[in-house]
C-alpha cells in the first residue's frame, strides 16, 4: 500500500508540473529514418518567460518544436499545452515557421498572410470584414510592416518576410508562441523589431518559446534555455543552465575556441 | 453562320470542350502551386487498366461502368502515390512517375493477354477523344433551347461534363480558405487543425474526377494541357491568386472556344478541305497563350525564389 501511494504521489506531482506548463513534453521520440531525430526528450516550459532553445546543426531542434505542434507525428511521447492534449488547446498557440520553409513565390498579399493568422475566427466562408483587416493591419504595424500590406511577400527582403510572419502569429492572439529561427538571416533592424515584440508579449503574460542560433545574444534576449543534441542536455534558468560544460556537451567537439570567445562573461 | 447550323454542330461540343477546360484549370491552380501539375499526365495513364478492368467486367463499351473504372483505377493510383510519397520520403514527381508507368503497364498486358483485341479502344480515341462527334442533332436553331424535347437529346457527356464542373466549383468556393493555406504553408496549417494530408488527397481526387470526366468526352491531351497551362499563364498575370483562378478560367475558355473555332474553320480560310483534331487544336491554342504569357506577362519575375547565396 504504501509503495502504491508513494508512486501516486510521483503522479500527481509530475501531473501538477504539466498541468502548469504552457508547454510540457514527456519521453519525446521523433524518428525520420532509422536514426531518431529527437530521442526520449523532457521538456518543461515556464510560463511568462522566454525559452530558447539551443544546440548544434541537426540537433533536432526544429523537429521538436514541430512534433510538440503536431506537425510531425511522433514515435512515442507526450504533448500537453497548458495541462491539456495539444487537439484541445489549437486556439492558444500560434508558430512562426522557418523562413526558408517558404515558397515567398506564392502568389498572395502581406495583408492576405497576417489575415491567415485569424483563420480561426473567420472559418470557411466567413467574409473578412473592416475590423479583421484593421486588426491585420495593427499587427503589421507592431512589426513596422504596415506600409506594405498590399506589397507581394516575395518582394520583401528575408527580415521583412520574418516581420510578416510574426505580424501572423500576432494576430492569432495566442498564449504561447513558438518560433523556427526568427533571426535567421535577418537584418539588424529586423532582429531589433522582433526582439522588443517578443519582449512585449512576455510583459504580457504570454510564453515565448524560440529556436535559436546566436550563442551571442542568448543570456541578452532569454530567460531560460533547453540545450539538445537529440537527446536533452540541460534545461533551467539562463544564469545556471548557459554554461560552458552544457555547451560543451551539447556542441561536441563542435564548439569552437572563437565561439567560445564570443559568448559574454557569465556563460565562461 | 446561322443559328440552324450553330447550334447543332458547334454549340455542344464548344460546350463540352470549355466545361471539361475549366474543371481541370481550377484545381490546376493549386497543383501548379503545390508542384504536383504533373498528375494530370499521371491520371491519363493510370486510367487505361480501369477501363479495361471494367470492359472485361461488363463486357460492353458503355459509358458509366467505364468512367467507374477509370475512378477507381485514377483513385487507387492517387493513394498508392501518397503512400509510395510517404514511406519512402521521396518527392511526389518521382512518386508519379512510378506509380504511372506500372500502372500503364498493366493496363497494356492486361489488354494484350485478355480477349479484347477485337474492341475499338484506340490511341487515337484515347488521345484526342471525339469533341467533333458529340452533337446534338434534334437541335434546329437556337429555339432548341427551349424545347424540352430536344433539350432531352443532349449529348450525355455535356450534362456529365457539366455535373463534374459544378462538384468542382462547389469543392474549390467551399475549400478556398484550407486549400490556399495549407498550400502557402502546410506546417502553419496544421498547426490551425486542418487535416492537410486529407485535403491535398481530396484535391487530387477531385482533380481526378474531373481528369476522368473530361478524359471521356474530350481525350487526355486536352486534360494534361488544361491542368498546367491556364494556370501557369494565370500566375504571370498577377500576384494575387484571387485574381489567378480568375485569370485560369478566362484563359481556359478562351482556348476552348477559339481552339474549337481554328479546327473547324482554320484550315478552310487557309484554303485547305478538311478540319483538324478541336482537342490538339484547344492545346495548342493553350499552349500559345502560355508562351505569350511567359514572354509579355506582367508578373514573370521570380522574386520569392530562393537565392543562392
Amino acid at each position: 500500500m504504501l509503495e502504491l501511494a508513494a508512486t501516486q504521489g510521483q503522479t500527481v506531482q509530475a501531473d501538477t508540473e504539466l498541468a502548469a506548463s504552457p508547454l510540457a513534453i514527456r519521453g519525446l521520440t521523433v524518428s525520420y529514418g532509422e536514426k531518431p531525430a529527437v530521442f526520449s526528450v523532457d521538456m518543461t516550459v515556464p510560463a511568462g518567460a522566454m525559452t530558447a532553445i539551443i544546440g548544434p546543426n541537426g540537433a533536432g531542434k526544429s523537429t521538436l518544436l514541430k512534433a510538440a505542434l503536431g506537425i510531425v507525428t511522433p514515435l512515442s511521447g507526450r504533448v500537453r499545452v497548458f495541462g491539456k492534449p495539444l487537439k484541445e488547446q489549437l486556439a492558444r498557440v500560434a508558430y512562426v515557421p522557418q523562413r526558408a520553409s517558404i515558397d515567398w513565390d506564392f502568389p498572395t498579399r502581406v495583408i492576405d498572410v497576417v489575415l491567415m493568422g485569424l483563420y480561426r475566427e473567420l472559418g470557411l466562408l466567413g467574409r473578412v470584414r473592416p475590423r479583421h483587416r484593421d486588426r491585420a493591419l495593427g499587427c503589421l504595424r507592431r512589426v513596422g510592416m504596415e506600409e506594405f500590406a498590399g506589397r507581394q511577400i516575395g518582394q520583401l527582403s528575408g527580415g521583412q518576410q520574418q516581420r510578416v510572419f510574426l505580424a501572423r502569429a500576432l494576430a492569432q492572439g495566442a498564449d504561447l508562441y513558438l518560433l523556427d529561427e526568427p533571426f535567421a538571416g535577418v537584418d539588424a533592424a529586423t532582429e531589433k523589431a522582433i526582439i522588443a515584440v517578443l519582449k512585449e508579449l512576455k510583459q504580457a503574460g504570454k510564453t515565448v518559446v524560440v529556436v535559436h542560433h546566436d550563442l551571442a545574444t542568448v543570456t541578452d534576449y532569454f530567460d531560460h534555455v533547453f540545450l539538445i543534441n537529440t537527446r536533452k542536455v540541460a534545461e533551467g534558468p539562463v544564469t545556471r543552465t548557459f554554461t560552458v560544460e552544457n555547451l560543451q556537451a551539447a556542441y561536441g567537439g563542435r564548439l569552437t575556441l572563437a565561439q567560445l570567445d564570443q559568448l559574454p562573461q557569465s556563460a565562461v | 453562320m446561322s443559328g440552324a447550323e450553330f447550334v447543332p454542330l458547334s454549340l455542344t461540343p464548344m460546350l463540352i470542350g470549355t466545361c471539361a477546360a475549366v474543371a481541370c484549370a481550377l484545381p490546376g491552380n493549386f497543383l501548379v502551386l503545390r508542384r504536383q501539375a504533373l498528375i494530370g499526365d499521371a491520371i491519363s495513364h493510370v486510367v487505361l487498366p480501369g477501363i479495361v478492368v471494367a470492359f472485361l467486367l461488363t463486357g460492353a463499351i458503355a459509358a458509366w461502368p467505364m468512367m467507374l473504372g477509370a475512378g477507381g483505377a485514377a483513385v487507387l493510383a492517387v493513394a498508392l502515390i501518397e503512400a509510395i510519397r510517404r514511406l519512402g520520403r521521396i518527392e511526389p514527381g518521382a512518386a508519379m512517375g512510378v506509380v504511372f508507368t506500372s500502372m500503364f503497364a498493366g493496363g497494356v498486358l492486361l489488354l494484350e493477354q485478355s480477349d479484347t483485341s477485337s474492341v475499338h479502344l484506340d490511341v487515337q480515341h484515347a488521345l484526342y477523344g471525339n469533341l467533333e462527334s458529340l452533337i446534338w442533332l434534334d437541335a434546329t436553331g437556337w429555339a432548341s433551347l427551349l424545347d424540352p424535347e430536344a433539350l432531352g437529346a443532349l449529348p450525355p457527356e455535356l450534362i456529365r461534363m457539366a455535373v463534374t464542373l459544378l462538384v468542382v466549383i462547389g469543392f474549390t468556393w467551399l475549400l478556398w480558405r484550407p486549400l490556399k493555406l495549407s498550400t502557402f504553408d502546410e506546417g502553419f496549417a496544421r498547426t490551425l487543425g486542418m487535416r492537410t494530408g486529407l485535403l491535398g488527397l481530396a484535391l487530387v481526387i477531385v482533380a481526378a474526377v474531373a481528369a476522368v470526366a473530361a478524359f471521356d468526352a474530350v481525350g487526355s491531351i486536352i486534360v494534361i494541357a488544361m491542368f498546367i497551362c491556364p494556370p501557369a499563364a494565370a500566375r504571370l498575370m498577377t500576384d494575387r491568386l484571387e485574381h489567378q483562378v480568375g485569370w485560369s478560367v478566362a484563359f481556359a475558355v478562351l482556348s476552348a472556344v477559339l481552339g474549337y473555332v481554328l479546327a473547324g474553320y482554320g484550315p478552310l480560310w487557309l484554303g485547305a478541305q478538311d478540319a483538324v483534331s478541336a482537342a490538339g487544336m484547344i492545346a495548342t491554342v493553350s499552349g500559345v497563350i502560355l508562351a505569350l504569357a511567359a514572354r509579355f506577362g506582367p508578373c514573370r519575375s521570380r522574386t520569392g525564389a530562393p537565392q543562392e547565396i
